[in-house]
């Protein structure tokens, strides 16, 4: 098997789902001649030319509701908004058609688009280049939400997106795009949108975060494993809406003790949802409160400070260590 | 040389083949329509009329809600639309009544959705030859035209001769959505047949509040296609434009925009109390410009239409008026009790949430509520 970084790996999706499926278009600003921004889309116009792979002019509402026109058309656009951080002048596209196309039409029309953006912090970026708001599309009824964390998990998701009959907002973590490289299988493989998956098993504590907070959440859970002797469990959620409860309430039951770790602001953020899920769930089996490792509610500051903002692997560490200790 | 003049196309036209009698101006522009054809679209001109007047009527007695009459922009939907293919695609915004209706659309679909029930929306889809190809009403404002260029690119890209023509107002030409629209057709060369209704209001804001430039038509040529005026209450000039628009298109020229200059006779919606910002005179103008008594009195002239063909085909269409009324008021009875069909198509699949939550609902529509509280 190939070792890839997650460029490589979302690149590779896009080359076979492009191959083997002529109505997947891709759109969006630089993503052609340029390879967009992060090379994601590199060599997608040579392979395919430029009536499928399009340089659009700089205007993110008319990425998006011309995704739209084409979806219901029939074809299978993948759009790419450049920073995630540029997506809400789209933000009624999506909430106000893409999301309720097939509602309005009671199924006679639908959107089977994807729309791919980078997010996260921690590549000291300019202002509106690091935010994390993947709440707002989790919370909008009919649209998708998927957020990868590996090489591995982030091609086999985008083609199941590609695949999905309804739209689906894939972010891509920024900070994850060349930090690793991964083995990825040369066969095509697809993972189910909607399923979280347990990354490692433990008995003590439920360690749930996605995406980029993948990697200090796993960090910590090491650390617990080394230094404390403590084997925790830790759940991807890899599907932020439509959200799987099953899988993290089932282990918070094993467990009794859940932490939470992602790098959006805390109020209202997918935590709190989760939290809610888990006390519907799971509360009887609870033995601690539940914490939220997150990042604040505070506009992401620039660069400078971002690190204090960002949950780290100690901030982590600390928290599990405080709920593990707390008393039955 | 230093500063030079920079010679661009700046020119609009203004077409008009009727004039304020029904008489035609100039005989060379006159379409070629046949009369069997000439009588459908007065027909259902008339019909999108007296269902106009019907629905405000149900509305007044809290039969249906809130909707956006017609009344007076009839003959710049009809004329835009009777120069369409059935494989064409139509993206309206909320007012093209008249359009839907000449697209198949059926008097009872539009009582179901203003009566509250999106199963009025139920479409064909968009399979010829049962399918009309025609999009649900956009409701916020200017959002719809980039749906027309992503379909009207699709058509490109799969080699077909189809266009989309979308609809929208004056006001709708103050939104980004619609510049973005226009741009990226105008790029991308599309199929696409943009029809402003220019009807003067934007709920209380007129037209001049909207844009300082001369037209709205001109918009096009800043991106770098054609605009051009027509006489929004002139059925025939409008077909003439929309006819030279569509041949465009399919012969891969790209996208053309239309500026109907017409008049909202009516309300914005069944909610607005336009006494509260216009004159009645400056309505009482429009009213002696209006499409219906014009295309009356052309098929008139024409020995195509008599005082009592007028007569009969009004009967017709009161008694077609009042079944669709009744079938769909039965049907909104039937329908009360289908709450729970507001899940049906969130997704193409209901995730198990959704599945949770809809059996919350169906306790609570049965009256047990669930002992877990």
């Amino acid at each position: 098997m190939p070792k890839m970084t997650m460029v490589d790996a979302l690149n590779t999706a896009l080359h076979q789902e492009m191959e083997q499926d002529d109505s997947v278009i891709v759109l969006g600003e630089d993503v052609a001649v340029d390879g967009g921004v992060f090379r994601v889309t590199e060599g997608l116009l040579d392979a395919f030319g430029e009536q499928r792979v399009i340089d659009t002019p700089l205007a993110e509402a008319g990425i998006v509701g011309t995704s739209i026109g084409m979806a219901i058309y029939g074809l299978r656009p993948v759009c790419e908004i450049q920073f995630s951080g540029f997506s809400y002048l789209a933000f009624h596209q999506l909430e106000s058609h893409a999301a309720r196309m097939r509602w309005r039409s009671r199924g006679a029309y639908t959107v089977p688009m994807v729309l791919r953006t980078p997010y996260s912090g921690g590549v000291r970026a300019l202002e509106h280049h690091s935010e994390s708001r993947e709440a707002y599309w989790a919370h909008t009824p009919g649209l998708k939400m998927v957020i990868p964390s590996t090489p591995r998990n982030a091609r086999a998701l985008l083609i199941s997106a590609i695949r999905d009959p309804d739209p689906v907002i894939f972010y891509e973590p920024k900070a994850v795009y060349r930090a690793f490289r991964e083995e990825v299988p040369e066969e095509e493989e697809t993972w189910p949108i909607g399923k979280a998956q347990v990354v490692r098993e433990g008995e003590q504590l439920t360690m749930i975060s996605y995406g980029a907070m993948m990697r200090p959440t796993l960090e910590a859970a090491d650390k617990l494993a080394q230094e404390d002797g403590v084997e925790v469990e830790v759940i991807d959620v890899l599907t932020i809406a439509p959200l799987d409860h099953e899988t993290f309430s089932e282990s918070a039951k094993k467990t009794g003790r859940v932490l939470i770790v992602h790098e959006a602001p805390r109020s209202f953020g997918p935590g709190a949802e989760i939290v809610a899920r888990l006390v519907e769930n799971s509360f009887w089996y609870l033995e601690a409160p539940i914490r939220r490792v997150t990042g604040y509610d505070v506009v992401i500051p620039l660069f400078a400070y971002e690190k204090a903002y960002l949950p780290s692997a100690d901030r982590i560490l600390r928290a599990a260590r405080e709920t593990l200790e707390t008393p039955a | 040389m230093p500063r030079e003049v920079v010679d661009i196309p700046c020119q609009v036209d203004y077409l008009s083949i009727l004039d304020e009698d029904g008489q035609v101006i100039d005989a060379d522009l006159e379409p070629d329509i046949p009369d069997g054809r000439l009588l459908q679209l007065h027909r259902t001109m008339l019909l999108a009329r007296r269902f106009d007047e019907r629905m405000l009527q149900l509305q007044r007695q809290g039969r249906i809600g809130t909707f956006a009459p017609v009344r007076g922009q009839e003959a710049a939907q009809l004329g835009i639309v009777a120069a369409l293919r059935d494989s064409d695609w139509m993206v309206p915004s909320f007012r093209e009544q008249a359009a839907s209706l000449w697209r198949g659309q059926s008097l009872e679909s539009f009582l179901l959705v203003y009566g509250g029930f999106y199963q009025g929306n139920e479409l064909p889809g968009n399979e010829l030859p049962e399918g009309t190809r025609n999009l649900p009403v956009a409701v916020p404002v200017g959002t719809q035209p980039l749906h027309a260029v992503g379909l009207s690119y699709a058509i490109k890209y799969r080699g077909q001769d189809d266009v989309v023509v979308t609809f929208f107002g004056d006001g709708a030409t103050s939104e980004g959505d619609f510049h973005e629209a226009m741009n990226f057709a105008g790029v991308f060369q599309t199929p696409t047949i943009f029809v402003c209704q220019n009807n003067q209001w934007a709920i209380s804001v007129p037209r001049s509040r909207q844009t300082n430039s001369e037209t709205l038509a001109q918009k096009a040529l800043a991106y770098g296609f054609p605009g051009r005026q027509v006489d929004g209450n002139d059925i025939l000039a409008v077909y003439v434009a929309a006819e030279e628009a569509a041949e465009r298109a399919r012969s891969g020229d790209g996208p053309t925009m239309i500026e109907c200059v017409t008049y909202r006779l009516s309300m914005h919606t069944t909610a607005d109390d336009p006494s509260r910002y216009r004159e009645e005179e400056e309505v009482e103008e429009w009213r002696r410009r209006e499409p219906l008594p014009r295309f009356q009195a052309y098929l008139k002239q024409r020995d195509l239409l008599s005082d009592s063909d007028i007569e009969e085909t009004e009967e017709e269409i009161q008694g077609e008026i009042q079944d669709a009324i009744d079938r769909a008021e039965e049907r909104m009875e039937k329908l009360a009790n289908e709450e729970l069909s507001m899940f049906d198509h969130m997704y193409a699949e209901m995730p198990p949430y959704l599945r949770e939550q809809r059996d919350e609902l169906a306790r609570e529509l049965a009256g047990q509520e669930g002992n877990d509280a």
